[in-house]
Formats: C-alpha cells, sequence, structure tokens
C-alpha cells in the first residue's frame, strides 16, 4: 500500500474513533503535545495508560473478589483509571468508570460488578483501537510518510 | 526594572518584565514565565507524564513526582527550587491537602490541587486547605498556561508584607530583582523569592519586633525550626502560646514576633483543620475567625445598632449584618465568627463591601457613593465641597457611616481604590475652607469601618468602603475582625470626636495635614478624609481621618493625632506595602477601632485607649496580614501619589489652628503581638 492510501486509512480510522466515542478531545490534545522533541509522545503515552490500567483493572477484580469487598478501595481504584482515562482522552472508559463510581457509592456488589465487567470491556476495546491506529501510524512512517493532523471540527 | 514608587507594573505577557511599584514590586526575568519551575506530584504515571509535556511546552521548568514523601523531600532539600507546586488530591502515601498544608507551612509556595473529582466540596476543601487554584482533569494545556499568575500574586503580596512603612528599601530589593537572567537556576539568586527569602533561613530578618518600619525578610520555616516552633507551641500550651512566647522559647536569633505570629495563624488553621470542626458556626470560616476573639474585646462597643442601620438602608448587606452581630454578641461570649461575614475564607473581600455610602446618615449628602466616585478618580473637584457642605449638616450620620463601614472586608479593589482616590479628596479639602472639609478623603483608612465612621461623622457619605476592610480580611479571618471593628467604631467615634471638641477648623485642618502626608507614607492609607466633610463632627471626623490616615503631621490636635498615629503606626506596622491600599485600608480599620472603641469619653484619653484597641488590634492585623497575602494590589502608592497635596494641608492647617498636633503618642513600633493572642 502506498503512502497516501495509508494516510487516507489512518484519517478515516482515527474520525471514526473519535465518532464513536472511543477517543475525545483530550486525545487530541495529546497528539499536539507530540512534536520533534518527542516524536513518540503518543506512543509512549498511550503504552503507559495501557500498563497502568491493567494493573488497575486487575486490582479491582481481586478487590470485588473479596468476602467482604472493601468499597472505598475499589472507588480510589475507579477515581484512579476515571482520571487517567480521561487524561488520555478514552471517553467510554472513563463514562464506565463514572458509572461504577456512584454503584461503589450504593455498596451495590452486584452492579459494581457488572460495572467493573463494563470498563473491561470498554477498556479492551479502546486499546485494540488505539493500538491499531498507532500501527498504522508507525507504517506510514517507516514507508517515509508523515501522519496526517486530523481535522476534527469540533 | 523596578519602577520607583510610581507607577503601578503591569503585569505583561510572557515576555515582560513586570514590574510594580516599589513594594510591590515584584521584578520578573525577561522570559518569565519561562523557566518557571514546577514541581507536579500525581501518582498516576500517565497523568504525570501528560503534564509533564504540558508544562513542558509552557516552557516552564518540569520536576515530576509520583509520590507525596519524595516530593516533600524535594522540597525541603531545596527550598528556593521551587516556584510552584502542582499536586493530585488523591494519592495513596498521602492526601494531597495534608501535603498542601507542609507545603503552605514550610515553604510557603504556592500550590495547584488538581483531581478528576469536581466536586463542589473537594474543591471546597482546596479553598480552606489554602491552595492557590484548583484545576480538574482532564487538565488541559491552556489550563496550565496561566499557573505563573499565582507565583506573581503571590510574590506581590509577600513584598507588601514587608514593606513596612512607606519608605521600601528599594536597595534590598534590587538583589532581588536582579535575577533576569536566571530565573531558574540557583536556588539563591536568580530566584524571585531569594530577596525575600534569604537562603532558606529564618533569621534574617533585620528588624526587631519594635521596627515595623524594617522591611522582614522572609522567614522560611524547616522542618527543624518548625519542630521548635511547635514544641514551644506545646510547652505554653495552644491556648497560651502567644508569638512573644513562642519567639523567647524558640530563641532564634532573627526571628521576629511578626514571623511567629503568621506562622501560628497558619499552625491554628492547620490544627483546626485536623480537628476537623471550626468551633463557630458562625463563621463560614471557622478557622479563619478564631484568633480573632481576642481581639474583640473592644469592640464590644459596636454594637449591632450600627449594622442594623446599615443593613437597613441597605448598604449593609443583611447577612452582614447578621454575622456581625453574632460576631459581635459572640465575641462577648467567645470567639465569635465575627468575620465571619466578612470572611471568605482568605478572602474577607469577597464579602460584599457595602459601599459605604452612608446614604442614610448623610442626608444631606448626596453623594454618597456617586460622589465617592469622583473622588476615587483622584480628581479633587469641588464636589467635596459641596459635600461637605451637606455633611455639615449631617451630623448624625455617622452612625449610618459606621454601618456603612460594616465589615466588608472584601471589597474589591474598587473600594479600595475608591479610598485611594479619596485620598485625593485632600485637595479637596482645601476646598472645604469651611470648617467643613470635606472629608472626601475619607476613605481613611480605616478600613471600612473606619472609613464610614468618617463619613457619617461628617455627614458625608463618602465611599467610606470597606476598602480597608477588604485587606484585612483578606489576610485572614482575624482581619476581618478588625474590620468588623471598625464598622462599629465609627459609632463610637463619633462620641469621641465631639467630645475631643476640636474645634471645627483646627482639628480639621490638623487632620488634613496628617492625613496627606501620612497617606503618602503610608501608601495605601485613605486617609479618611470623609471625616473631615463633616466638620461638625470635627474633632470625631478627625480622628476617624487620622485613624485611617497615617498622619504624622503634628497638626491635629493631640488628641486626635495620638490617634492618627496610631493609624499610622498601625498601618505602617502592618506593613502594608504602602502601595497597597488594602492593605492600609486593613490597618486603618482597626486603627480606627481602637480609636473608636475608645469612644465616648472624648478625652484624649479616649484616645489613648483607642490607640491601645488599636494596638491590639493591629497586631491581629498585622498578624493576619502577614499570613495571607493580601491579594489586592491597590498599590497604596496611589494614595501617596495623590496624598502630596499640600495645600490640602494648608487648608486644614488654617482651620484646626489651635490644635496642637500629638506626635503619636503610643508606641506601636512594634506589632503588638504579645496583645493578640494569635
Amino acid at each position: 500500500m502506498e503512502v497516501g492510501q495509508m494516510q487516507r486509512r489512518l484519517v478515516d480510522y482515527t474520525k471514526s474513533l473519535f465518532m464513536e466515542g472511543f477517543l475525545d478531545a483530550q486525545f487530541l490534545q495529546l497528539q499536539q503535545l507530540q512534536d520533534e522533541s518527542n516524536p513518540d509522545f503518543v506512543v509512549e503515552v498511550v503504552s503507559l495508560f495501557f500498563d497502568d490500567s491493567e494493573k488497575l483493572l486487575n486490582d479491582l477484580t481481586m478487590a470485588l473478589d473479596q468476602p467482604n469487598v472493601d468499597f472505598k478501595k475499589v472507588d480510589a481504584h475507579v477515581h484512579q483509571l476515571k482520571g487517567s482515562s480521561s487524561s488520555i482522552g478514552a471517553q467510554r472508559v472513563k463514562n464506565a468508570c463514572i458509572a461504577f463510581r456512584s454503584f461503589c457509592e450504593e455498596q451495590n456488589i452486584d452492579a459494581t460488578l457488572r460495572c467493573l465487567q463494563q470498563v473491561k470491556q470498554e477498556y479492551y476495546l479502546v486499546k485494540n483501537k488505539l493500538e491499531t491506529m498507532l500501527r498504522l501510524e508507525q507504517q506510514i512512517v517507516a514507508a517515509g510518510g508523515s501522519i496526517p493532523m486530523i481535522e476534527l471540527g469540533f | 526594572m523596578k519602577n520607583s514608587i510610581g507607577g503601578k507594573g503591569s503585569m505583561s505577557t510572557a515576555s515582560s518584565i513586570t514590574t510594580w511599584k516599589a513594594g510591590d514590586v515584584v521584578s520578573v526575568p525577561d522570559q518569565f514565565p519561562a523557566g518557571l519551575r514546577v514541581l507536579v506530584v500525581d501518582d498516576d504515571p500517565t497523568c504525570l507524564i501528560i503534564l509533564e509535556k504540558m508544562l513542558r511546552n509552557c516552557s516552564y521548568d518540569v520536576t515530576k513526582c509520583n509520590r507525596a514523601e519524595t516530593a516533600l523531600l524535594k522540597l525541603r532539600e531545596n527550598r528556593n527550587g521551587f516556584d510552584i507546586v502542582i499536586s493530585d488530591v488523591h494519592m495513596p502515601d498521602m492526601d494531597g491537602f495534608k501535603l498542601l498544608e507542609h507545603i503552605g507551612l514550610e515553604m510557603d509556595l504556592p500550590v495547584i490541587m488538581m483531581s478528576a473529582d469536581d466536586g463542589k466540596d473537594v474543591v471546597m476543601k482546596g479553598v480552606t486547605h489554602g491552595a492557590c487554584d484548583y484545576l480538574i482533569k482532564p487538565v488541559r494545556i491552556e489550563a496550565l498556561k496561566n499557573i505563573w499568575q499565582h507565583v506573581v500574586r503571590k510574590r506581590k503580596n509577600e513584598w507588601k508584607d514587608l514593606e513596612q512603612s512607606g519608605s521600601v528599601e528599594e536597595g534590598d530589593r534590587q538583589p532581588k530583582q536582579s535575577e533576569d537572567a536566571d530565573y531558574s537556576s540557583s536556588v539563591n539568586e536568580g530566584n524571585w523569592k531569594s530577596s525575600k527569602k534569604r537562603k532558606d533561613d529564618e533569621d534574617e530578618t533585620d528588624d526587631r519586633d519594635d521596627t515595623s518600619t524594617l522591611k522582614k525578610p522572609r522567614v522560611v520555616w524547616s522542618v527543624e525550626l518548625h519542630q521548635q516552633f511547635v514544641a514551644a507551641v506545646n510547652q505554653l500550651g495552644i491556648d497560651k502560646a502567644v508569638p512573644k512566647k513562642i519567639l523567647e522559647l524558640m530563641n532564634v536569633p532573627g526571628l521576629t514576633r511578626e514571623n511567629v505570629a503568621s506562622h501560628l495563624q497558619k499552625y491554628r488553621l492547620y490544627l483546626r483543620r485536623l480537628s476537623g470542626v471550626s468551633p463557630h458556626s458562625c463563621n463560614p470560616n471557622n478557622s479563619f475567625m478564631n484568633p480573632q476573639d481576642e481581639t474583640f474585646g473592644p469592640l464590644s462597643s459596636v454594637h449591632g445598632f450600627d449594622l442594623q442601620t446599615l443593613t437597613a438602608t441597605g448598604q449593609l448587606p443583611a447577612q452582614c449584618l447578621a454575622t456581625l452581630q453574632a460576631a459581635v454578641l459572640g465575641r462577648s461570649t467567645a470567639k465569635s465568627s465575627i468575620p465571619m461575614p466578612l470572611v471568605n475564607q482568605r478572602n474577607i473581600f469577597s464579602f460584599e463591601n457595602p459601599k459605604l455610602r452612608f446614604g442614610e446618615g448623610q442626608q444631606q449628602h448626596v453623594n454618597n457613593n456617586n460622589k465617592q466616585v469622583n473622588l476615587l478618580h483622584g480628581i479633587p473637584t469641588t464636589m467635596e465641597s459641596k459635600q461637605l457642605t451637606s455633611l455639615r449638616h449631617t451630623s448624625q450620620s455617622i452612625g449610618n457611616l459606621n454601618m456603612q463601614v460594616a465589615p466588608h472586608g472584601a471589597q474589591s479593589r474598587q473600594n479600595n481604590s475608591s479610598l485611594i482616590e479619596m485620598g485625593q479628596p485632600l485637595s479637596r479639602v482645601q476646598i472645604l475652607n469651611d470648617s467643613t472639609v470635606p472629608l472626601s478623603v475619607g476613605q481613611p483608612i480605616v478600613p471600612n469601618g473606619i472609613a464610614a465612621n468618617v463619613s457619617t461623622r461628617n455627614g458625608i457619605p463618602e465611599n467610606i468602603r470597606a476598602p480597608g476592610y477588604n485587606l484585612v480580611s483578606q489576610t485572614s479571618s482575624i482581619l476581618n475582625f478588625p474590620m468588623n471593628h471598625a464598622s462599629e467604631l465609627p459609632v463610637d467615634t463619633f462620641s469621641l470626636r465631639s467630645t475631643l471638641g476640636m474645634s471645627d477648623h483646627t482639628s480639621k485642618g490638623a487632620f488634613h495635614e496628617d492625613f496627606n502626608s501620612e497617606i503618602k507614607g503610608s501608601g495605601g492609607f485613605l486617609p479618611s478624609y470623609d471625616v473631615f466633610n463633616d466638620y461638625q463632627y470635627k474633632s470625631q471626623n478627625w480622628e476617624l481621618q487620622n485613624a485611617g490616615m497615617i498622619l504624622d503631621d503634628s497638626q491635629h490636635s493631640n488628641s486626635l493625632q495620638g490617634n492618627l498615629d496610631l493609624t499610622q503606626s498601625v498601618l505602617v506596622q502592618q506593613g502594608f506595602p504602602s502601595g497597597q491600599i488594602n492593605g492600609q485600608n486593613r490597618s486603618v480599620p482597626i486603627v480606627s477601632k481602637a480609636m473608636f472603641s475608645a469612644g465616648d469619653s472624648t478625652e484624649p484619653g479616649n484616645l489613648l485607649n483607642v490607640n491601645h484597641h488599636l494596638n491590639t488590634i493591629r497586631a491581629d492585623n498585622t498578624v493576619r496580614v502577614k499570613s495571607e497575602s493580601v491579594a489586592d494590589g491597590n498599590p497604596s502608592n496611589l494614595f501617596t501619589d495623590h496624598f502630596g497635596q499640600e495645600d490640602l494641608m494648608i487648608a486644614l492647617l488654617k482651620q484646626q489652628q489651635g490644635i496642637a498636633p500629638v506626635e503619636n503618642e503610643f508606641d506601636f513600633d512594634g506589632y503588638s503581638l504579645d496583645n493578640i493572642p494569635v
């Protein structure tokens, strides 16, 4: 595939992520932060997000698996995940976290378990999408092209 | 970079140097805010790295930490190494608010809190704990671009604190500002704060307790020092811990009572927070209020009465009245949350200032507010005279005026400026010629309260804005205290005045003179010219004026003088930067209060009492002021500039003729912090 085509594909793909709510304007901010001095900034941040989130999800799973669930702890983890997902622009994950927190307040074990599933699902979805997008970018760069800026018109 | 007294610099854009007038001059390097040294603390690695990049993109010098403990360590090791701290609220090893408190107590750096949590109570917590801002995550780069304002603001306020008298030691400041080039590099120089803060040590204050006029270098409260402090406090017992004793116990050379007092205040807030409650329910900001109890004493005479009037007239917001009353009443019993109405935490000023338009009392004065406004602009107009005339008639407006004065510390700058402008009225005073000196000047420092008084006396509804008040309140709840009182005082003052029996003119004349001179010195001291306006109150007015104004001129009648001096000294001691009108105001209220409380007895003796109170009050103010940086930047300079009206003084002098100016009889040299239990 030649560079131009790849670039077009990337643009379309990225746009769809925004349209479908996987990503929000905060992600654009991240992209804008990337520059020559930090050419891999987005990749770095996203990787960090993945590592951190997976750890949090594990902690959450364990916490909810206890006979006596410590909702404060659960809430703290969810709050953290909410913070990092919002910082990166992972909108659907963030929204799932918001719902999760309200159930934590109610101390509703069933609902929180469901929320956990929901958050996990959203997380894996966005992870997949981001990885695809980043791969496309890498390919373009490898082929000598440049990453097109997305104009979303938000 | 520094300007000489004269103009306020304006903050320019990032790349320009900003300087303010002496006193509140803060020079920043050319490339400012580039190179601003930021410490960012967040346990979330994703957020941390994003923030770091964003801050770097703003050209700041960033250090990141993912643990609060590490952050504190870094801060302690390198006291002058950072300009501002950004911290997350929720962290596993230490609560963000706790970190905030530590930083406030030990290093006194501006701290910005951030969180994904945008709940009102969390944000409020940030405010009560002293955060200078609160950012909601996800943080955008635009939000970070302006964080430098907090650094500058804090410095500016510190400057003001340091400046006691009008005589700013420019020379001393110079070194501070010489860091153009090395904005971020070395700890000692290049650091804006360096001039203020001697390299982490607290003992450089060259001033002794009594030298209110000396510049006070910033004291850095290291861990050791703080521990010594805490030990001293515990030894004395938290209730009995007064700055003087603490100072003695600590036995640290170079540390002043003021340093201790302001630190004590912070510490008390901190403790209060720990205990989770504020004893005074009436205050919204309980923590702030407590210290005030002591000071209220003199105010007992204050009375809701004025407040009521004020409220009735709509001048005083009902809530203020309630608070004031509560405060006043409460005071007698316990610490009252008096300052409350005014206080919004640190910012008393936010409290709506009831403009002291003494509408009602003024009866004749038409121009209460409006006129005031005119005055404010510093354009001596004949309006004053008009007003004065009317004022004359309104001898009793004082009561009303007082109301106005009511505690509104939170006056916006505007008020202050009005006050300042009022200073200008000095010139107007001349116009007055007739005994009814238009005291439009009025605003006399008497922060709010006093101002009010003045006007009432004169019947001139000068805008006795509470500017003075505002300032006070800002500094801390404590300040509120004075303010409140001030308002109340007016009433008393009036009586005082009359008793003083100052001859109409003479007193006025004297007053003006002092006033003018004072004004200059006090820098922000708004002479309560209004007082003059109503000469009927003559002596009274004078007092008010004096209170407001730092009168050095001896022309005033003794009694008045005394008061005035007080004001002056108070102001000076307050260390309000001359430029700060607000600051001035603060002191003023206090002073006036004192004066007022002395109240009726009219004799010069009263004055003494008043002064006494003033001292006390002042002390409070002082303390308060210190702890809190008065944001108001009204440069008192404004004031001084305006007040150079020699002719006003002359006019006043003519009037007073017989009044022998009394030099400051009270020795306010040092803050009588002792008196005030901080």
